[in-house]
């Protein structure tokens, strides 16, 4: 079974990153950078919002932290297009990460719906920061980014961006696999499930979201400069989209929420149909209309998001194709199933004895 | 020698007084019974001894060290666990799961840790066993039963090795069978050295579990002493009886 998962990453792997050489249609790339990208971005904001169980609805804040950071950088330090503004990506995440810092601290003195609400005002004094500190960001007249070097053209100019995108979701997904297999990663589970709870086991709260939301500011950072300098300029609603906002949310709730792959399925199936739509229709947002009518179906179907539920089903399929051959591990399973509903039916009747 | 002391602690919600120059103390391997009246303050004393409330006056003193203004986590730390009166398990971790959240480890040690040592993990199913839930190990802890929950809860806490556990109505809820089960275990804890300081509705689970009961009503202690002497004591049948 491990050996089966095993080869089917190295697979998986390879055909990531095999496809830019089987695919060199710039079209076709261009989508591809854009969906590795928001796979990045869910997965560093399922490290926080997905184990934490805290639902941020502002990490558009980091996306233009980062998109600014490293517009800001090239700009002032007179950085030339081709390599060296891909290498200022991982400074532009610290950036996105340390004003993570005084805001995540802020709205985690906050639960639930307060804090879902703060985190929305928190993205739009940031947009309206944007807007109006024009010394720094010009305003709405928006910075430009070094061009890419000439000898970065047709087929090959998306390679680049594609690659590093792929290093980014690399970096985050083993992230959140670390995390998700750390005492730290059971302690934001286990805040997720009470929270008040966990605190009295001895689990330092404050501290563990707030780490939580400062790597997911990180990553969502990269993505943001990353994403500035394939676009090439920056105005603010752009890189403070309340789209994205919502977007990695909806991916990660699609693939499944605190899953390790969750996000990254959820932004595979959304961005590339994203991509589709504006490609085909432009950019009048038919692609929103089939959004809604996507979650109405995953919401109706499958509620917890695709990985969750082919998990359970998976496992279904197989306890019920193995039933004739009585492998031992299954019989074991089934001994305690049954030992299960005894221990149930026992107390039940123990209660209704004691009620009666 | 008197491991929790609390003295003259004042609580108010608004216009109640929830606890009332309120005084009590636990003696190091005891196990204290605290019974009362509907809303005498008993839960509300848990809550300021473990750091869910912060009191208005008095002080809280552990092993002869002031908790006054310690958070649960610390005073958790310090080596007193609690259980609710309505049983919080993590529905979504499995089993197994739930008993590897108590040991944590300080500061960036947990990022750098696995889920649990092999030790831990050994230490955890003998926990599970000790109170008969270990074949429900990999169960999700949401699909156990409210007694099944209960057992769980008191398993948990045990892997910290607490010095004094609270316990909040552990009785409640529970069929006899499993009631006598509990009762005996708490005992078998108690002689290994763990302190008990009990609050409980069931008075035969009380009177025969506990060493010395404390008995409260309107926010302050009214009576103390042995099972016996309680049970004679005229302000007690006063104070459940009366007005």
């Amino acid at each position: 079974m491990k050996a089966v998962r095993i080869t089917g990453l190295i697979v998986l792997g390879m055909l990531v990153v095999a496809f830019p050489i089987a695919f060199p249609n710039p079209a076709v790339t261009t989508i591809a950078v854009f969906t590795v990208l928001f796979a990045a971005a869910a997965t560093g904001w399922n490290i926080f919002s997905g184990y934490s169980g805290y639902i941020a609805l502002g990490h558009g804040v980091y996306f233009g932290l980062g998109s600014y950071a490293i517009a800001l950088m090239c700009q002032d330090w007179k950085i030339p297009g081709g390599t060296i503004p891909l290498l200022l990506i991982p400074l532009a995440g610290i950036v996105a990460a340390i004003f993570a810092l005084p805001f995540g601290w802020i709205a985690l003195r906050t639960r639930r719906h307060a804090f879902i609400v703060i985190t929305i005002a928190t993205f739009f004094i940031m947009q309206l920061m944007a807007y109006n500190l024009r010394p720094i960001t010009h305003g709405s007249a928006g910075i430009s980014l070094p061009l890419p070097p000439p000898s970065w053209t047709g087929n090959v100019f998306n390679i680049p961006f594609y690659y590093s995108a792929l290093a980014i979701l690399l970096f985050a997904l083993l992230t959140s696999w670390w995390v998700r297999n750390s005492k730290y990663g059971l302690g934001l589970l286990a805040i997720r499930d009470d929270e008040d709870r966990a605190l009295s086991l001895g689990v330092n709260t404050g501290p563990f979201k707030l780490v939580a939301f400062v790597i997911s500011a990180f990553f969502v950072g990269m993505v943001g400069a990353l994403h500035a300098y394939f676009i090439g300029s920056i105005f603010p609603p752009f890189a403070f989209d309340a789209l994205f906002d919502v977007i990695v949310a909806l991916m990660a709730f699609l693939g499944g929420i605190g899953t390790l792959a969750g996000p990254v399925l959820g932004a595979f199936i959304l961005e590339p149909t994203q991509q589709y739509f504006t490609l085909e229709f432009s950019n009048n947002g038919y692609y929103l209309i089939i959004y809604g009518i996507l979650f109405v179906v995953i919401i109706l179907l499958m509620p917890e998001g695709i990985m969750p539920t082919l998990q359970k089903y998976w496992i279904k399929v197989r306890s019920s194709g193995n039933s004739g051959q009585n492998e031992p591990e299954e019989v074991e399973k089934k001994n305690k199933k049954t030992a299960v509903l005894k221990a149930a039916k026992g107390e039940e009747k123990g209660q209704s004895h004691e009620t009666a | 020698m008197k491991l929790l002391e609390v003295s003259k602690v004042c609580k108010s919600f608004g216009g109640i007084r929830a606890l009332d120059a309120c005084s009590i103390d636990v003696e190091k391997g005891s196990i204290t019974g605290l019974i009362g009246p509907n809303g005498s303050g008993k839960t509300t004393l848990f809550n300021v001894v473990t750091g869910y409330e912060m009191i208005d006056a008095g002080e809280i003193l552990f092993e002869g060290g002031s908790i006054t203004d310690a958070t649960p986590d610390k005073v958790f730390r310090l080596g007193m666990a609690r259980t609710f009166q309505l049983t919080r398990i993590f529905p979504r971790l499995t089993v197994l799961e739930n008993m590897h959240v108590a040991s944590q480890r300080e500061g960036i040690r947990a990022l750098l840790s696995r889920w649990s040592s092999s030790q831990e993990q050994q230490r955890a199913l003998e926990l599970l066993e000790f109170v008969g839930i270990v074949h429900l190990k990999d169960l999700p802890a949401g699909n156990l039963s409210y007694g099944q929950k209960k057992l769980l809860e008191f398993a948990y806490i045990l892997i910290a090795d607490p010095q004094v556990i609270l316990l909040d109505e552990p009785a409640g809820g529970v069929n006899p069978t499993m009631i006598n089960q509990l009762a005996e275990r708490i005992r078998t804890l108690n002689k290994s050295g763990v302190t008990f300081l009990v609050v409980e509705h069931n008075m035969e689970f009380v009177m025969g579990l506990c060493d010395r009961v404390m008995v409260m009503h309107r926010g302050t202690k009214i009576a103390d002493g042995t099972p016996k002497q309680v049970r004679k004591n005229p302000a007690v049948l006063e104070a459940y009886l009366g007005d």
